[in-house]
């Protein structure tokens, strides 16, 4: 099997599972319980916390664990939202971002909430100008993610957060789903008042993550119930995801350098070897884009048919993210970015990480032209 | 001295069977999501799971809705029904012995502008069915009563309430946390529109719950995103969690009459030894109408704070049930409610409950170290 598809989720390092299982095991107590069982596990939490936090350069008091990506954003959108609206009811965001960020602000315009969506350049970049000029006295929060799950791109997270520095009373929320230990931003004086963080993204579990919430920062809860975390997230603490997240953190720092490079050559390798493929287009820019996610259109192919193609051999890419994959054909990030019906609706997504080798790129390319050539002459 | 743990309905430990079942499941690591092969091969085991799920209830997989656990599947019965069917009327009842996932998001939905009676209860522990009769209106669009209460173990008559909510326009959740695995919930027989289950009471991994959504019954999402559990509750699946809560169903269902056996029979013995050991309790609820797995007892002359510190440094990890604030525990409001907030019942009690890990000599143990314990406390 050749997995190529990193962005949709990745493969939990062996420690992970292997921390899950111990503390599943040896910790079942409930954190909030006062006998040995209880105070053991909320030793542990606390370790994980502590953890968290150094790894993040926060405090541990700014960490509050959740089920995962779109938890978070719902809880930081919703959760400013409501709790600030008697300032405002404005909020930014930008065309590209995750449907959990993109129906979040919906859901909140139902609500009688005012949302600007930005547009994206050629490249799928929002414009620093833009967000500036779009604050109103009545925005209460600007929400952009860090890295385009789609595309790869990088959006001005450093110049937004400046931006926001200067305007006190609006919050900042940063989707860093795709982009966290890939790009670094560091979280401390920012400007950055929240940011998402998701588990199963850097080789974590399935329904682990974390959000990042600024201290002193008040957002209303998602979910009301036992004040576990503080408050801002009530429910029996998932101990063992928990601990098993900040070891994937703690792995996916450590092997950062070592990674950075491997992927930056497979990258480079799969730019070489795509650009060789009679009519395919690479959509990510050659600038502001991350190793790990290459987006790429052949005009004319129905997405779904190569990823079949592809999956016959074992091979497993993606077209859009696969939240996203049940709306009909076309790529809502590809059309924000003013591409070509063409384009937009066949776009295709590589995504690499660690575990991926050179032989996993040529085998990649090679059954590519394989099967585009073999469309073709269907197609006649 | 060995620990024994007495407080299962806090939490459980897992099943090493569940443990086995899940550990491959990493290896399955597509997302169900993504429309390739090793995505859908994820797909096929989330499927198989919904299907284990929801025969357990007797319901239709579709009505099946995978949550974060317990507190969330409450939350979205109750602020998803609130909200989707405020038209019809803005009044919603539940009682005051309700677990605070609901308690908390009944006081959210006060806020918001809805109105919520909170039924008493008599002094064995369950509502009184008149009462809750007289407190339906025209208004009423939700009945959230749980089946089983988490301190006292005492059930709730849900087949009554049942009975009595399916001509009226109001839908009834029932938060079945406490009950699921050891009382039959058939949704076929009782019509219960929404039921609340946690892995985590049922020897199934943390941070997994399901849902139970009546197909027809109108709820608005409390997260939005994704197209997962049909935009229900968006969300990469948990999936390896899912495969894990289903086998510590499948083991459930197939334990239940031993379980009941066994845990009956535990119970059974607790308080025989206490009796044999001459000390004064009281149990709190009607013995009959709890659950086999937990049960509530009062130690005159004592204070829960103490009975627990020296219950934990006897080894015995039992609890009070009721929410604890640095190191203060405050008197039980389920206790309260059946007795009174005066009644020293409120502030002696102490929750045992009993499960995977427990076997008939603990039991005996246990109740022994309890009895010097609350011998020396009294004296
Ligand atoms: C940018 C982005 N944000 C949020 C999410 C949602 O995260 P999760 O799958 O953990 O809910 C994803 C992944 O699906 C994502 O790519
Ligand atoms: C009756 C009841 N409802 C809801 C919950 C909350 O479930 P969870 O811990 O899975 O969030 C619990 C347990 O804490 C409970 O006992």
């Amino acid at each position: 099997m050749i997995y190529l598809d990193n962005s949709a989720t990745t493969k939990p390092y062996p420690e992970v599972v292997e921390s899950f299982r111990q503390v599943s095991e040896k910790y079942y107590g409930n954190p909030s319980s006062v006998h040995s069982f209880g105070t053991e596990a909320e030793k542990l939490l606390r370790m994980a916390k502590q953890q968290a936090a150094s790894l993040l350069h926060v405090h541990e008091d700014e960490i509050v664990f959740t089920s995962g990506g779109t938890e978070g954003n719902n809880t930081a959108i919703k959760g400013i939202a409501l709790a600030h609206q008697n300032r405002g009811k404005h909020i930014i965001t930008t065309q590209i971002e995750h449907p959990s960020v993109l129906e979040a602000c919906t859901a909140l315009e139902r609500l009688g909430f005012d949302v600007t969506y930005l547009p994206v350049n050629k490249q799928g970049i929002v414009s620093v100008e833009d967000v500036k000029n779009a604050i109103t006295k009545d925005t209460i929060l600007i929400s952009i993610m860090h890295v385009n799950n789609e595309l790869g791109t990088i959006q001005p997270i450093k110049e937004v957060g400046a931006i926001a520095k200067q305007h006190p009373k609006l919050f900042f929320h940063v989707d860093h789903v795709q982009g966290f230990g890939k790009v670094s931003i560091p979280l401390h004086d920012s400007g950055i008042d929240l940011c998402t963080i998701s588990g199963h993204k850097i080789h974590g579990l399935k329904g682990t993550g974390l959000l990042y919430i600024k201290r002193n920062t008040t957002i209303f809860p998602l979910m009301h119930g036992g004040d576990q975390e503080m408050g801002y997230r009530s429910g029996t603490e998932n101990l063992a995801g928990i601990v098993s997240l900040v070891k994937a953190i703690r792995l996916y720092f450590d092997h950062a350098n070592t990674r950075t490079n491997h992927v930056k050559r497979l990258n480079e390798k799969l730019r070489a070897c795509l650009s060789e493929i009679n009519g395919l287009v690479i959509n990510t820019p050659d600038h502001d884009y991350v190793d790990h996610i290459l987006n790429f259109s052949l005009p004319g192919f129905k997405p779904e048919v190569v990823i079949h193609a592809l999956g016959e051999k074992e091979i497993y890419i993606s077209t859009k993210s696969a939240c996203s994959s049940k709306q009909p054909d076309e790529s809502v990030v590809l059309a924000a970015c003013g591409l070509d019906k063409a384009i937009t609706k066949s776009g295709l997504r590589v995504s690499l990480a660690y575990d991926n080798c050179e032989e996993d790129i040529e085998a990649f390319c090679e059954a590519l032209k394989m099967i585009r050539n073999q469309l073709s002459e269907v197609m006649g | 001295m060995n620990p024994i743990y007495l407080d299962h309905a806090a939490t459980t430990p897992m099943d090493p069977e569940v443990t086995k079942e899940m550990l491959p499941i990493f290896e399955v690591y597509g997302n169900p999501s993504s429309i390739h092969s090793f995505g859908r091969k994820a797909r096929q085991l989330l499927d198989q799971s919904r299907r284990i799920a929801a025969s357990s209830i007797h319901a239709n997989e579709k009505d099946i809705v995978f949550t974060s656990g317990g507190t969330e599947a409450d939350n979205i019965a109750m602020i998803g029904t609130a909200h989707a069917n405020q038209h019809k009327g803005k009044h919603i009842i539940t009682t005051v012995i309700e677990h605070h996932a609901t308690l908390h998001t009944a006081e959210y939905l006060e806020k918001q502008g809805f109105k919520v009676t909170y039924l008493p209860v008599e002094e064995n522990g369950q509502i009184e069915l008149e009462s809750f009769k007289a407190a339906l209106t025209d208004e009423t669009i939700l009945v959230s009563i749980m089946a089983v209460n988490n301190e006292t173990g005492v059930i709730q008559p849900i087949q009554e309430i049942a009975d009595i909510v399916k001509d009226h326009q109001a839908y009834f959740h029932t938060d079945a946390v406490q009950a699921y695995g050891l009382l039959d919930l058939n949704v076929n027989e009782i019509s219960i529109d929404l039921l609340s289950v946690s892995s985590h009471k049922i020897n199934g991994p943390k941070g997994i719950g399901f849902l139970y959504i009546r197909e027809g019954v109108l709820v608005e999402a409390l997260q939005h995103g994704g197209q997962q559990e049909r935009k229900r509750r968006p969300g990469t699946e948990n999936v390896a969690g899912i495969i894990g809560f289903a086998k510590a169903i499948q083991i459930a269902q197939q334990k239940r009459e031993e379980r009941i056996n066994t845990y009956q029979a535990y119970k059974q013995s607790f308080v025989e030894t206490l009796e044999q050991e001459a000390i004064n309790f009281f149990v709190n609820g009607e013995w009959e109408k709890t659950i086999p797995s937990t049960i509530n007892i009062s130690f005159p002359g004592t204070n829960v704070e103490s009975l627990l510190t020296n219950f934990d440094l006897a080894g015995i990890a039992a609890s009070s049930g009721s929410a604890c604030t640095a190191g203060s525990v405050e008197p039980s409001h389920v206790l309260s409610a059946m007795y009174g907030s005066e009644n020293e019942r409120t502030t002696n009690s102490i929750r045992f409950s009993f499960g995977l890990a427990n076997n008939q000599d603990q039991i005996i143990e246990a109740a022994k170290r309890v009895a010097s314990i609350v011998k020396r406390l009294v004296k």
